[in-house]
């Protein structure tokens, strides 16, 4: 049984989530987004580590890995097309995009 | 002493210390130093993790996220070439201040680091709650091999994404 309580692990969760969402909503920089994504992916982690070590079960750590994938998959895409935005806007401010037609 | 020396301290410190660097992260202005604060952040959550009795997740989190993902930010950033435009922002001293932030962070963390390596008690307690990586391994290739393929599906999409978007402009043509 761990010492550190869930309530405790949750809290410092969701400040991490809502430190991460603040920064992308807040954020014009498409760079500064894509770090606070970094830092709300990592906060659903300490949730998901926090509960699998309360409940003393595997499945957690197995969820962060899954985790971990998306985040790294979700960083290529997201660094390719800022390189493809950078070159062809030659700014990363996200409101640049908004003259885009579907 | 003996309540700051306790698990639940030491989580607590490794917290703070997370939420203050991801606090650094987004109200940053310079990219690089944002980056450093975001790999502090990264580093004080695998401590966390190791407390809370999962060292195998703590390893990837410091292997995969501060190890690979990072320097693929680093990579971005150096191809963008963002030295000019973000740093115009920053302050401009190239003192001890610029850099003071992060070193003060990490080098809090090594403290807390070589306390929990060295002190033996605390060691004894963290090894009979742990969930070690053979029950991770065994349950990742069992139950959850499903998933294990998807998520490979998944890191190749990532990776044809990422050559197609990335490569020239005039040898792949229009978007």
């Amino acid at each position: 049984m761990t010492e550190i309580p869930l309530t405790h692990i949750l809290i410092l969760s969701s400040l991490l989530f809502i430190i991460g969402f603040v920064g992308v909503v807040v954020r014009r920089n498409t760079l500064f987004m894509l770090m606070s994504l970094e830092v709300m992916l990592n906060a659903v982690g300490v949730a998901f580590i926090g509960a699998g070590s309360v409940w003393q079960e595997a499945d957690g750590q197995i969820m962060f890995i899954l985790i971990l994938t998306l985040a790294a998959a979700e960083v290529a895409v997201g660094l390719a097309l800022l390189i493809r935005m950078q070159r062809r806007y030659r700014t990363l401010d996200i409101d640049v995009l908004n003259q885009m037609k579907g | 002493m003996s309540s700051f020396a306790s698990i639940e301290g030491l989580f607590y410190l490794a917290a703070t210390i997370a939420i203050v660097a991801s606090l650094k992260v987004v109200t940053g202005k310079n990219t690089v130093h944002a980056l450093l604060y975001l790999v502090i952040s990264l580093l004080a959550v695998a401590v966390c993790f190791y407390l809370m009795g999962a060292p195998f997740a703590a390893g990837l989190e410091v292997i995969v996220y501060a190890g690979a993902i990072l320097v693929l930010f680093v990579f971005a950033i150096m191809m963008f070439g963002l030295g000019i435009d973000e740093t115009q922002n920053a302050p401009q001293s190239r003192e001890l201040s610029l850099w003071i932030g992060p070193v003060l962070l990490g080098v809090l963390l090594l403290l807390e680091l070589i306390f929990v390596i060295d002190n033996s008690e605390l060691a004894l307690q963290l090894n009979s709650q742990v969930v070690g990586s053979k029950q991770v391994g065994m349950l990742l290739y069992g139950p959850y091999l499903l998933a294990v393929e998807i998520s490979s599906f998944l890191l190749l999409a990532g990776l044809v994404a990422g050559y197609h978007y990335a490569k020239p402009e005039h040898r792949g043509g229009r978007l």
